[in-house]
């Protein structure tokens, strides 16, 4: 029996600032960091929302499209780094807003930009095992960034939702982790904006964890990068995945879909996931996708997925990820602040 | 400061998640905010359960540009009776363009913070409405 | 068996730093006995309006204070409490308590401190009066009510912004010599324009103030009237509710309750509309005047504002409403019923302020939250 993406949806706030207004306040140049980051805006929640209603909102896309009763699903586990409760989980919110519950497995996922990632792998095990029909598994932020920090231009919010089970829209054919102690990000508890090691942050981090997961997964399914004809690997920025993507041999054409950074920024646990919603937005049935997530701290999840026919006739069921980039209302940086209660006392 | 209470907001949630009515299915009127009594029927009228749908028009709106407690980091914001498709009204915000509202205009529910009890308080969710485009 | 108002006192109208409820409440109380000639110790039973003394002072049981600091202990005494109704509600109460036969002299007062919270507070206290669960929790304020009622008003029977501001207008000129009134200023439609928005479609200027006041009047039975030298007489009282969200209503554009109470105090009264020689009515944002002259029965459905253009409402025309400036010049919520009260005493004694010739009928119009509770009461002399 194949188990794989029954539903999924994403969710992405309307408000966009640019790296060119960031820049105008820090008296940055902004033309080295756009080619360096290559990211021209990023997208910024309004006063009202956070990762509990970029979750729900997502989660009701993925829903929509997987069409199964709300009560059927057995599992909801978010991942997040920037969960509205340091303590009270934030699936409980989203699962009682989404009808589900209270016959429910529910616990918050933190594994830095991979939670949501994880969290379908732990879906997926409880649907294999028999233990679930359906798990939801979400990856959401609303990313913190100290103003001035390099942090700053990239860290966004959006989320995608990803409901796990059978008779899927895209079989998961295999995934594997690979996780190391190498602190390149971090955010202590009760500290309000993270800290990273800067370069440290590149090979021995990012490069090291999606290059050995993504090579292992190929080598345990046999399979070359020239099998897929989509791939995603985390975008903390442009750059990065294009590296990543070059030193594995994946060609910038199966990036196309996927690389949804360089207009809605870094969205942490939502970056890969809306990377992968966009590209089931345009698959077709038999095309192969392989996504790498990758989390500071640090991990990498890999994941071949295979569209099945389901997709025709789910895909337009909600709305889609393009839908979320393109509605967008330019802010300035003064209205971000106030937006993101960057101001004191604000 | 809308009133502090976590029971209370507790007990809501059904309705402020879901938008979950009650219908009398003697006199077949339907009621948002629930209640446990039919005000047409009083004793003899029968309430049932009804999921609503969200969708409906503008009636009349507002924007609050000086708020109450608890609410000003919001502001402006705006606040309409809306006429909902089954045939009962809510008091919402609208979030969106608050210069694109009008009388009339359709509306869709979408889920948001309500509000807050302060720093270390509750966050109270619920659903306010966005213009259909 | 009738029943006459034989005192009446109000307290200055603003922001009282110095005093507090308490004191509030004996000054008018101290007010209303002198103005009737009498001692307190007559008073049998008192009754008094506040609407959320908990919240904007952290005081309950506002029937013991009140007695207490008048040094009128032990007789009954009871708080009325219907939002911004409360003043007219307590008034109610001490003239049915003597058309019962229970007593024969009656205190009735109001008394409201507004100002020991800060704005933010006091409109978040005045939502109390909506509904707490579906109104305010959506950040939704009073004026915020007002303003979607004036909003449908406006749009349905072509209202401008500039009609709607012939309210205030007209009652900062009315409360321009009012030695009880907040404000002491006139203004102009362009006054109005330009003051800050607080709910589109609604401006400062709009709104009635927050304010702490205080009000009594002395109510005795027929049979003791005659020995007052110029009792004003009860002659209708009617209060009728409504749902308490504004959401619930049929229509944004009238207020029933108005009308039900309305109808019930003229039959009461054997009068009509049009018998009325002056009217306070609740204008506690400019929109709830107009729609007062329409449920009153002073205008046809959606001519309101002809009241204005045509100066009917002022003093000398018609029907002149708000002669002492309203709820513009200073609304103690619990106490404001009673205010109105007070004025029309005044009017109908040849006392006020702004006196209309030869007032015989007055009336009161008092609102509690947006429409859900309504008072009227028709007074006559001799």
């Amino acid at each position: 029996m194949q188990i794989g993406i029954v539903g999924y949806g994403a969710y992405v706030p309307k408000f966009r600032i640019g790296v060119d207004e960031i820049a105008r306040v820090w008296k940055a140049d902004s033309k080295t960091i756009r080619s360096g980051l290559l990211v021209d805006e990023k997208s910024v929640p309004d006063k009202d929302e956070d990762t509990i209603t970029i979750s729900v909102e997502a989660g009701r896309n993925a829903l929509l499209r997987a069409g199964i009763n709300p009560q059927d699903v057995g599992a909801v586990y978010i991942g997040s780094e920037s969960h509205p409760y340091a303590v009270k989980p934030s699936g409980t919110v989203v699962a009682d807003a989404l009808n589900m519950g209270p016959e429910l497995m529910v616990a918050d996922f933190e594994f830095a930009c991979k939670a949501g990632t994880a969290a379908i792998q732990c879906c997926y095990a409880l649907v294999k095992s028999g233990e679930i029909k359906y798990g939801m598994a979400i990856g959401a932020d609303c990313a913190q960034s100290k103003p001035g920090d390099a942090l700053e231009y990239t860290a966004a919010a959006g989320g995608a939702a990803y409901i796990i089970g059978k008779n899927p829209l895209a079989t998961l054919e295999g995934t594997y982790s690979y996780t190391t102690d190498t602190s390149d990000f971090w955010r202590r508890e009760g500290s309000g904006y993270p800290s990273h090691g800067a370069r440290f942050t590149g090979k021995p981090a990012y490069f090291k964890h999606v290059i050995s997961a993504t090579n292992e997964l190929l080598s345990k399914l046999s399979m070359k990068p020239s099998d897929f004809n989509h791939a995603v690997f985390h975008m903390p920025n442009g750059k990065f995945p294009l590296k990543a993507a070059k030193s594995l041999g994946f060609s910038k054409e199966q990036l196309k879909h996927g690389m949804v950074v360089t207009k809605i920024g870094n969205c942490y646990s939502g970056s890969s996931l809306l990377g992968l919603s966009r590209i089931l937005d345009n698959a077709k049935p038999g095309e192969k996708i392989l996504m790498t997530s990758y989390g500071s701290g640090a991990g990498s999840d890999s994941f071949s997925f295979v569209v099945t026919d389901k997709i025709l006739e789910r895909a337009n069921l909600a709305k889609k990820t393009d839908f979320y980039i393109k509605r967008k209302e330019t802010i300035d940086y003064g209205t971000y602040v106030r937006l993101r209660k960057k101001l004191k006392g604000g | 400061m809308p009133y502090k209470s976590v029971p209370l907001f507790w007990r809501l949630k059904k309705p402020k998640y879901n938008l979950t009515g009650t219908k009398c299915t003697k006199c077949e009127n339907v009621y948002f905010p629930p209640r446990n009594l039919c005000p047409a029927c009083r004793r003899s009228g029968d309430i049932q359960e009804l999921q609503l749908s969200g969708k409906g028009k503008i009636l009349s709106y507002t924007i609050i540009r000086t708020p109450p407690e608890g609410f000003e980091h919001y502001v402006p914001y705006a606040v309409a009776i809306i006429r909902l498709d089954e045939g009962t009204n809510i008091t919402g915000q609208v979030v969106g363009d608050i210069e694109k509202i009008r009388t009339g205009k359709r509306v869709r529910p979408v889920f948001r913070k309500m509000h807050e009890d302060g720093n270390d308080g509750l966050i109270h969710y619920g659903l306010k409405f966005e213009l259909v485009d | 068996m009738r029943v006459a108002i034989v005192g009446a006192g109000c307290t200055k109208l603003g922001e009282h730093w110095m005093k507090s409820l308490r004191d509030l409440s004996t000054e008018a109380g101290a007010l209303a006995l002198k103005d009737a000639g009498i001692d307190g110790k007559k008073i049998q039973s008192l009754y008094i309006g506040n609407m959320s003394a908990g919240r904007f002072i952290g005081q309950e049981h506002l029937g013991a204070l009140a007695v207490d600091q008048a040094g009128l202990n032990p007789i009954p005494a009871t708080r009325c409490e219907s939002a911004c109704a409360s003043g007219a509600l307590a008034f109610r109460k001490a003239y049915l308590s003597i058309l019962s036969g229970e007593y024969d002299i009656v205190m009735a007062g109001g008394a409201e401190k507004m100002t020991d919270i800060k704005g933010s507070g006091a409109i978040a206290t005045l939502m109390g009066a909506g509904d707490q669960e579906w109104e305010s929790s959506v950040g939704l304020t009073f004026v915020g009510l007002y303003a979607i009622m004036a909003k449908a008003y406006m749009e349905k029977y072509k209202l401008t912004r500039k009609e709607l501001s012939l309210v205030p207008v007209k009652n900062h000129k009315h409360g321009l010599n009012n030695p009880y009134a907040q404000f002491n200023y006139e203004i102009t439609t362009d006054d109005v324009l330009r003051s800050p928005i607080i709910a589109d479609p609604l401006r400062l200027l709009d709104c009635s103030p927050i304010t702490d006041g205080a009000a009594a009047v002395v109510l005795v039975s027929e049979r003791i009237a005659k020995k007052f030298k110029n009792p004003i007489w009860i002659l209708g009282s009617g209060q009728a509710s409504d749902t308490l969200a504004l959401h619930n209503r049929k229509s944004l554009t009238e207020i029933p309750a108005t009308k039900i109470a309305a109808r019930k105090a003229y039959e009461q009264a054997k009068v009509k509309p049009k018998d009325i020689d002056i009217a306070e009515v609740h204008d506690c944002f400019s929109i709830a005047e107009i729609l007062a002259y329409e449920d009153l029965g002073f205008s046809e459905r959606g001519k309101g504002k002809e009241l204005l253009l045509k100066k009917d409402a002022m003093i000398g025309g018609r029907i002149p409403v708000n002669t002492d400036g309203g709820l513009k010049m200073g609304h103690p919520v619990g106490a404001t019923g009673i205010k109105q009260i007070v004025e029309v005493v005044k009017q109908l004694r040849g006392e006020a302020s702004n006196q209309v010739r030869n007032a015989r009928v007055g009336l009161t119009h008092n609102i509690g939250g947006s429409g859900a509770s309504c008072l009227v009461h028709i007074l006559g002399r001799e």
